[in-house]
């Protein structure tokens, strides 16, 4: 009965897509450095800094839309990073990523202590405010539950579009899907795989920093450690879940979000009051390898994915 | 670029490029402090004085490396048979969890305590690894996120019980377990010096774990599944158990950080129990090139920089955060270091 009240609530909806926009930027992001070929365990360690980065340029008086830039240079810089190790060098993507994790996390709590020495709790910003689409927002139920978000969440939507139609639709996205398919074959078309492999890891991880970035500048105006808290390897499991397809993952996101703004408000009914809330915030890591379970017969992985390329090298 | 193999690569070069590596460490470690507005010498002066300058320092650094030597094991152990276990931090809790289950359930007398507390805590972080193999194993189901996962699941469990069935009632209202007894801790090597057992038993945890790799045919098949399954199938290898023993001797292994750590240092079991041993156990792996005995060596390099980062930061305006990033550098310098002793790059 409580769960049918939650569900024909506007509001729940709203949170959905709330909950779901993160997800959306990273998941997009990891998809497209693995359709290319190289598994991005740093995704994590760049939501962090991606969520530091774009709030601090905020702070600093740089505006939303330039931090969100910002937000994502940085992504790309660690993409850099991750990319030149693991492509052009080919060492294990398993513990690049991890290790470029480790290294954002930390970078953006040492740069967190030196920028604000002081403060006990951290400052807030003026967070990207609710648009309402004209016309579509007056839409009863519809248009509060789907049309009165913030512009990054409008822009996660957006992104999954433009995701789709760059890998299908265009010789660019047919050249990025085939480094990570056959990468000797791009060779033969006289393109450069490695080239490929970087520019995809570099723009994948600037998502995934906006990703981190819609934390501080659309949900919670404020950074926190540990607000990241797992993010980013949920969106590792999405991909997986999506079978590598941008759809399929958007679909997914959106499940999940589901499941999580659910539990929330489960949390808050009589019935939830007796559960402890620990066993409520397991349930988005228990969904996440629920779906790997449950995808592990179907998925198609990419063919090259986690194989390095050694040009000449059969 | 193209990477070309080195056919005889020299003393020069096998040693010379890892030092290298350290080096560059080293200048970002003082970049870093020159960031934070400090005189980098200083700092890294302070840090080194910090992790070895007394005797006190020097045992801190020990007790620090105690749990990293446990989950640089489990880790290498893994990583040998490719097998990706990312959750040490859980199976650490899973062992702390029966270390105190045991030491403040059973009222057992110490010497029984002790020894049922290090194998109950074994069986528990086994436990917990197997579930994830198995989906590898039996389903396909990729290793890394699974474990991963685990990690935020068992921290919620441990929180969960924390908060309720173990929660310690004259703890103030923080979440925290009751101490086990005096008599079922693990006792000092020296009196008088702040250094338990747990250090005695990762040091003879990493002998044996060298013993099995070098010795034994698990560790022969571990070997052969970590280079080629393929091939390790064909020539008659049971590849899914052998993943599964490494998984079991793995968390094991982590498990014991767990148990060291309360049974040795902390009595009881809280939810800030581990700032990340697990994770940085996968460093420490890495330093030491998944060689059991180098993880000794590389959990006390390791351990050092944390522990003379935590002393640094008490005397110069620098955040302890600057050991996080030295140590992550360190990896990623390192593993780059160690590929170039083996290739080097030409044009074309």
């Amino acid at each position: 009965m409580e769960i049918f009240d939650i569900l024909v609530s506007a509001s729940f909806w709203a949170a959905v897509l709330r909950i779901a926009s993160p997800l959306i930027f990273a998941t997009m992001g990891e998809l497209i450095c693995e359709r290319a070929g190289v598994l991005n365990l740093g995704i994590e360690g760049i939501m962090v800094f991606g969520a530091f980065a774009g709030w601090m340029a905020v702070y600093a008086g740089l505006g939303l839309w330039p931090g969100v830039l910002v937000a994502f240079a940085s992504g790309a810089l660690f993409g850099l990073a991750h990319a030149t190790l693991t492509v052009p060098f080919g060492l294990s993507q398993h513990v690049v990523g991890l290790g470029v994790t480790l290294l954002a996390t930390s970078s953006a709590y040492y740069a967190y202590r030196l920028a604000l020495p002081e403060v006990t709790s951290p400052p807030r910003i003026e967070p990207f405010q609710p648009l309402d689409i004209p016309v579509l927002s007056d839409i009863p139920f519809l248009g509060e539950a789907l049309f009165s978000q913030t512009a990054l969440t409008y822009l996660a939507f957006a992104t999954v579009l433009i995701v789709a139609l760059v890998l299908y639709r265009t010789p660019l996205g047919l050249a990025l899907r085939a480094a990570g398919e056959n990468p000797s074959a791009v060779e033969a078309q006289g393109l450069s795989v490695t080239a490929i492999r970087m520019g995809a890891v570099m723009v994948g991880s600037g998502m995934m920093a906006v990703g981190g970035a819609f934390l501080t500048m659309s949900a919670f105006s404020s950074f926190f450690f540990e607000m990241v808290n797992g993010r980013g390897w949920i969106c590792i499991a999405l991909v997986v879940f999506g079978a590598w397809m941008p759809g399929k993952a958007l679909l997914g996101a959106l499940l999940f979000a589901g499941f999580d703004a659910l539990q929330i408000r489960m949390q808050q009914t009589p019935l939830g009051a007796d559960i402890p809330y620990q066993v409520f915030l397991m349930v988005p890591y228990v969904l996440s390898i629920l779906a790997l379970v449950a995808m592990s017969r179907r998925a198609e992985v990419p063919a090259a994915l986690m194989v390095p390329y050694n040009r000449g090298e059969r | 670029m193209r990477l070309e193999p080195v056919a005889a690569p020299g003393l020069a070069r096998t040693l010379g490029l890892p030092a290298l590596a350290i080096a560059a460490t080293v200048v970002v470690a003082s970049a870093l402090a020159m960031l934070a507005g400090a005189n980098p010498f200083a700092t890294l002066g302070l840090i080194v004085k910090g992790a070895a300058g007394s005797k006190f320092a020097a045992l801190e650094t020990l007790n620090r490396a105690t749990p990293l030597i446990f989950t640089g094991l489990a880790v290498a152990v893994a990583f040998r048979a490719k097998l990706w276990n990312i959750g040490a931090e859980a199976q650490l809790y899973a062992g702390a969890l029966m270390t105190v289950l045991i030491g403040t359930q059973m009222g057992l007398p110490g010497p029984v305590a002790i020894p049922a507390m290090a194998i109950a805590a074994v069986l528990a972080g086994a436990l917990v690894l197997l579930g994830p193999v198995l989906l590898k194993v039996r389903l396909g189901v990729d290793e890394v996120v699974t474990t991963l996962l685990f990690n935020f699941i068992m921290l919620l469990f441990i929180s969960m019980l924390l908060e309720g069935p173990l929660k310690d009632p004259m703890g103030m209202g923080w979440p925290k377990s009751e101490a086990i007894p005096r008599d079922a801790r693990l006792p000092r090597i020296v009196d008088g010096l702040r250094l338990h057992w747990g250090f005695g038993l990762a040091l003879i945890s990493a002998v044996v774990v060298w013993v099995i790799q070098v010795k034994t045919t698990l560790g022969y098949e571990i070997r052969a599944v970590g280079q080629n399954p393929q091939a390790a199938r064909f020539a008659g290898i049971p590849v899914g158990r052998v993943m599964v023993k490494t998984a079991l001797l793995s968390g094991g292994l982590a498990a014991l950080a767990g148990f060291s750590e309360v049974a040795g240092l902390k009595g009881n079991l809280t939810l800030d129990l581990s700032p990340g041993f697990g994770y940085t156990g996968i460093v420490v792996a890495m330093l030491a090139l998944l060689h059991p005995l180098g993880v000794v060596v590389s959990a006390l390099f390791v351990a050092g920089i944390f522990v003379g980062a935590d002393s640094m930061s008490r005397a110069a305006e620098v955040p302890t955060y600057i050991a996080d990033i030295s140590v992550a550098t360190a990896l990623l310098f390192m593993v780059l270091a160690i590929l170039l002793t083996r290739f080097r790059v030409v044009r074309g």
